[in-house]
């Protein structure tokens, strides 16, 4: 199951590993990806830290870590293919893997009904 | 990532129900509301244009008519030449120009394009700058001239290799014109005032007409396959492959245009011994630097890596030098060549290509390579 941030970042949890990447509607926005920055790996972050940098023609924006945790792993494809964010963004555009601190921060955030009347709105 | 909400009274074009009929992302820019993209996205708009055309929609910008009151065009050129460093005596009915608008410390009020259209001037200027051009021409020229904004035209830029046969399948005798030619013809029926010119470093054509019939030029434009509308972002990502400066980002009042590398804007006669040397605001200024020379240049930059390097990124001569030497003005990136470009000012010791200098992304200084410009060989059509 997806959950969701207000920030647009969405996180799939297995077993004690979190998959974190940026939603649909925050790639739309932001258009054409031609770069994106990772966090390494092993890099601790706190709740809301920014982890990465997602860049298109325009502008560049921000990704924050939904929870706080160690980052385990990183999409080593973007380097090449930063458009398999716009193409795939919550498949193989995945951003970076991390190991959640505290698996109850996982349960404060929103899920697809709460954030989708959240991108209704905007 | 949301949007910022603008609470300004925005303006829209003669096209903005074509735009949004298009599907058109509309932004804020300059006071209007323009379509940044529209659905296909900027990465593709870009290659679209420079592989076959690309439609734009860029009513947004001032045209200004100056009409001399004795009806002589010579006395609206003298005028005209007072406030410019331009040649604008040389240029024949028929011919446009680009040049800047200066202070009197020789900064650029504004860059544009004047024509002479046989009884009278035309300028074309920026719209975020429409305002302060109207004020300084009113002030200096009324004496002269009419200044006539013309507010009730449209202008659309037809760009790209596929730009000559598309508008003269309405207009064959489009064919002739070169590079920086005006002319005066009918496209369906609506008189439209032509250049052979853009913003992209492609061949293409500007248009100016009647906003009343803009939409139906507009719209028998895009009915040819080989067009694409196009939004300002790609309109951004295209003169930034072209080396060609925006207005607010690459000059502003306090830059010149020598600091600004657009000295071959300024005419052999209206340099010291030229023949009307001086005689216009920050001539002093202006002169003395290409004598002397100047503290920065504008200068191309390619970043060593992928990231792209942003407008107001600092520019350090070392990668452990404390306080930077320069600043990017416009960076993004080249979709035509898959890589990050930017411009920027950097002192003469640094403006050589092939200078190695550093940025700062994020706190990690990255190594940038002055280069030429522009990145990419522009294709205007000389002869």
């Amino acid at each position: 199951m997806l959950r969701f941030t207000k920030d647009h970042e969405w996180l799939r949890v297995d077993g004690d590993i979190a998959t974190v990447g940026i939603t649909p509607f925050a790639q739309e926005k932001l258009g054409d990806l031609v770069f994106i920055e990772l966090p390494s790996v092993g890099a601790t972050l706190d709740k809301g830290a920014v982890a990465a940098t997602v860049e298109s023609v325009k502008a560049a924006a921000d990704v924050y870590a939904p929870v706080a945790g160690e980052v385990v792993a990183v999409n080593g494809r973007l380097a090449e293919q930063p458009g398999l964010v716009n193409a795939e963004p919550t498949g193989n555009g995945w951003l970076f893997k991390m190991k959640p601190a505290d698996t109850s921060d996982v349960d404060d955030l929103l899920d697809e009904e709460a954030y989708n009347g959240l991108t209704a709105a905007a | 990532m949301g949007q910022p909400q603008s609470r300004v009274e925005l303006k829209g074009t003669p096209l903005h129900a074509s735009h949004v009929r298009l599907g058109a992302r509309m932004v804020p820019f300059a006071g209007y509301e323009m379509p940044v993209q529209y659905s296909s996205g900027i990465v593709k708009e870009h290659l679209h244009t420079r592989a076959a055309a690309g439609l734009f929609d860029v009513s947004h910008m001032g045209q200004i008519a100056l009409r001399p009151r004795s009806g002589r065009i010579v006395d609206a050129v003298r005028a005209l030449e007072a406030l410019l460093p331009g040649d604008v005596l040389g240029l024949a009915a028929g011919r446009q120009r680009y040049t800047t608008l200066t202070n009197g410390e020789g900064g650029i009020l504004d860059d544009l394009m004047v024509s002479n259209h046989g009884d009278h001037l035309m300028l074309v200027v920026n719209a975020a700058r429409k305002v302060v051009d109207e004020t300084h021409l009113r002030s200096h020229l009324s004496q002269s001239c009419i200044v006539e904004p013309l507010l009730d035209r449209a202008l659309v830029a037809l760009q790209g290799p596929a730009a000559e046969a598309v508008l003269a399948a309405l207009a064959p005798e489009l064919r002739a014109l070169r590079f920086m030619d005006v002319c005066s013809v009918a496209l369906l029926d609506t008189t439209c005032s032509v250049s052979r010119s853009g913003y992209t470093g492609e061949d293409g054509f500007e248009i100016s007409l009647a906003a009343e019939a803009a939409e139906v030029l507009w719209d028998a434009l895009l009915h040819n396959p080989l067009v694409a509308p196009i939004g300002l972002g790609a309109r951004d990502s295209l003169r930034l492959e072209a080396g060609l400066c925006l207005y607010g980002a690459d000059l502003d009042e306090t830059t010149t245009p020598v600091e600004a590398a657009l000295e071959w804007t300024i005419a052999k006669g209206r340099r010291a011994g030229g023949e009307r040397a001086g005689g216009f605001p920050g001539a002093q200024a202006i002169l003395g630097q290409l004598v002397s020379g100047v503290a920065r240049r504008r200068v191309g930059l390619r970043p060593e890596g992928r990231a792209p390097v942003r407008a107001g990124a600092p520019l350090f001569g070392s990668e452990g030098d404390p306080a930077p030497v320069g600043v990017v003005t416009s960076g993004g990136f080249a979709v035509s060549l898959n890589v990050p470009i930017a411009m920027g000012y950097v002192p003469p010791g640094a403006a050589t290509p092939g200078t190695r200098i550093f940025t700062e992304i994020r706190g990690k200084r990255l190594a940038v390579i002055v280069s030429n410009l522009p990145f990419v060989p522009t294709r205007y059509k000389h002869r």
